[in-house]
């Protein structure tokens, strides 16, 4: 194994071109920032803001997919459901900030793990397409299903008022707000009691003992059926952390929230890596980043199209990502 | 006095083969019983079966005369029976420390497990002095005795070795030998499959001979060990 310098110098002189295109866009964004820092920092701050939120989403991704192989296309709808938790919570019942981030994990990891029961557990020993194919006919059903008049209806609703009065300073010329400071400081908390749970208690040992190696887990008595469901359960409860942060951020909600933040922290864990938590956080800030300075700098429909073209191109030139793993080792 | 573990008429099916087909063999409690064979005879399947990672069409396991057959396999492990796995399959990512942890999952009184763990390092002294180490970056040797470890750490009643000297240089295949007759002598029955089988009659109390799903020659090791057929088709001499 190298370490990661070497690694990106050897991966560069393979694929020169792409160093070619990346020094060309260093280039421009240099050239950005000259005319005028204060716009640079601040789409860089806005960026970080909206990466600290896809991190939430992107973990969910990633986890499950470590655990299942499987790319859960309905995370994002999940997020959209933990939008509406917090919304009504807030609104209507007048709940205060934090029982209603506390009902939206709640909501958000019962539906993840009803749908890890009903839709992908039948399927845990069918080909993968098949599994990929039903997440994705799940995310349409809770679409589809939440748009309904009895459920949370196709209309917009604007989330007003917040929970939570916005106030914004400026540093320098950069304009943060406190909902900023919110997201990134609850997003680190779950990180790291993320952290603590995967390395330090007994299941997140178990989980990372399952995403190896299944058969040998269920050999050394491990529940193997609990362990997915509790990685189902606390994925989509960040997830509904992150639905809650993002219309605090973006105060507009409909059933539809979910699809663009769900494929864009997809891309994001792709970008980091699959199965990597680390590299979920990481490719999420800077995925983060690049829609912004490409809303900023091109227009805000390009930003979604340069997204993308980073997922392409991660998948064309490096399919596992900054830190995924290479392909392992059986003895 | 009952069997520890009584293997009656077990038939098990791969899709259309018919992998094992009517196995019948018994165990006491404190004995090493090896089953030999050739590849393809029906060892692993065998073990796989009574750990509950396979289900048997026809026939019980009775495991102190509870039949294991309905039994979930992370059940079977908290009854006292841990199969340790061909080609040791180690969670490479996971320290050895935290593979040794997994081995007890099913325990909970967390003093009786480090009792566990030091018994492991009475064992195995190699293992403790690369506690922190992923599990992959051990050799091969290591890895053998991780697994072993980590089996014991269960506190099993029964193991299930399924070929510990597979790839292991012939140093090595005695020391693991040498450390499982004497986790033997601790009191924890041991039934070995392998293909050395020269190596596991010597050390075994009784063997069972399979061939092609089917249990072809059974007796005491050291008359196997004599016996013309066994020495023609599996010792080589």
């Amino acid at each position: 194994m190298r370490d990661l310098p070497s690694r990106i110098i050897v991966f560069f002189r393979r694929n020169w071109y792409l160093a070619i295109i990346g020094l060309l866009i260093l280039l421009w964004l240099a050239g950005r920032y000259r005319e005028s820092p204060l716009l640079f920092w601040q789409f860089i701050v806005d960026g970080l803001r909206l990466g600290f939120v896809y991190a939430l989403i992107a973990l969910g991704y990633t986890m499950v997919y470590g655990i299942v192989r499987l790319i859960n296309f309905a995370h994002g709808d999940v997020f959209m459901v933990g939008s509406y938790t917090a919304y009504f919570a807030t609104t209507r019942y007048q709940w205060g900030f934090l029982p209603a981030m506390a009902l939206a994990v709640g909501v958000c990891a019962f539906l993840g793990v009803v749908i890890e029961r009903v839709a992908y557990k039948p399927l845990r020993d069918a080909p993968r397409i098949a599994a990929l194919i039903t997440a994705i006919g799940v995310s349409f059903f809770l679409e589809y299903f939440t748009a309904l008049d009895f459920v949370f209806t196709p209309n917009f609703i604007n989330y007003t008022p917040l929970p939570l009065k916005i106030t914004t300073w400026e540093v320098r010329g950069i304009t943060f707000s406190n909902i900023m400071l919110l997201i990134i400081a609850v997003t680190t908390a779950c990180l790291v009691l993320l952290w603590y749970i995967v390395y330090r208690t007994k299941l997140g040992k178990a989980m990372r003992a399952v995403a190896w190696d299944k058969e040998t887990a269920l050999l050394m008595g491990i529940n193997v059926d609990l362990v997915i469901t509790s990685t189902f359960a606390i994925g989509s409860g960040l997830a509904g952390i992150g639905g809650m942060l993002y219309v605090l951020a973006y105060p507009q909600i409909r059933t539809f929230l979910g699809v663009m933040p769900g494929l864009k922290a997809f891309i994001a864990a792709v970008f980091g890596g699959i199965g990597s938590i680390p590299g979920a956080l990481i490719g999420s800030l800077v995925i983060g980043m690049v829609e912004m300075l490409a809303q900023g700098y091109l227009s805000s429909p390009m930003r979604d199209a340069i997204v993308f073209s980073v997922l392409i191109i991660v998948l064309l030139y490096r399919p596992t990502g900054l830190f995924g793993e290479a392909a392992r080792e059986k003895a | 006095m009952t069997a520890l573990l009584e293997v009656n008429d077990l038939h098990v099916f791969y899709g259309a083969i018919h992998a094992l087909q009517g196995i019948s063999f018994h165990m006491d409690e404190g004995e090493i019983v090896t089953l030999i064979g050739a590849n393809g005879a029906g060892k692993s399947t065998t073990l796989k079966t009574i750990s509950g990672l396979l289900r048997p069409r026809q026939g019980n396991i009775l495991f102190q005369d509870r039949d294991l057959t309905k039994v979930s396999a992370p059940k079977i492990v908290s009854l006292g029976i841990v199969h340790v796995p061909e080609g040791r399959k180690i969670f490479a990512p996971l320290t050895v420390r935290e593979n040794l942890e997994m081995g007890a999952y099913s325990r909970s009184d967390a003093k009786e497990i480090r009792a566990s763990m030091q018994q492991v390092f009475a064992s195995f002294p190699r293992l403790q002095e690369r506690l922190s180490q992923p599990g992959g970056t051990l050799s091969g040797g290591e890895q053998q005795m991780l697994a072993m470890g980590r089996g014991l750490m269960a506190n099993p009643k029964l193991l299930l070795l399924d070929e510990p000297s597979m790839g292991l240089a012939p140093l090595l295949v005695e020391e693991i030998f040498r450390i499982i007759v004497e986790i033997n002598a601790q009191g924890t029955s041991i039934l070995l499959v392998e293909q050395n089988a020269a190596m596991a009659l010597s050390i075994a109390d009784r063997a069972y001979v399979l061939e092609t799903g089917t249990v072809a020659l059974e007796g005491p090791a050291a008359e196997l060990l004599e016996n013309p057929q066994v020495k023609a088709a599996y010792l080589g001499r």
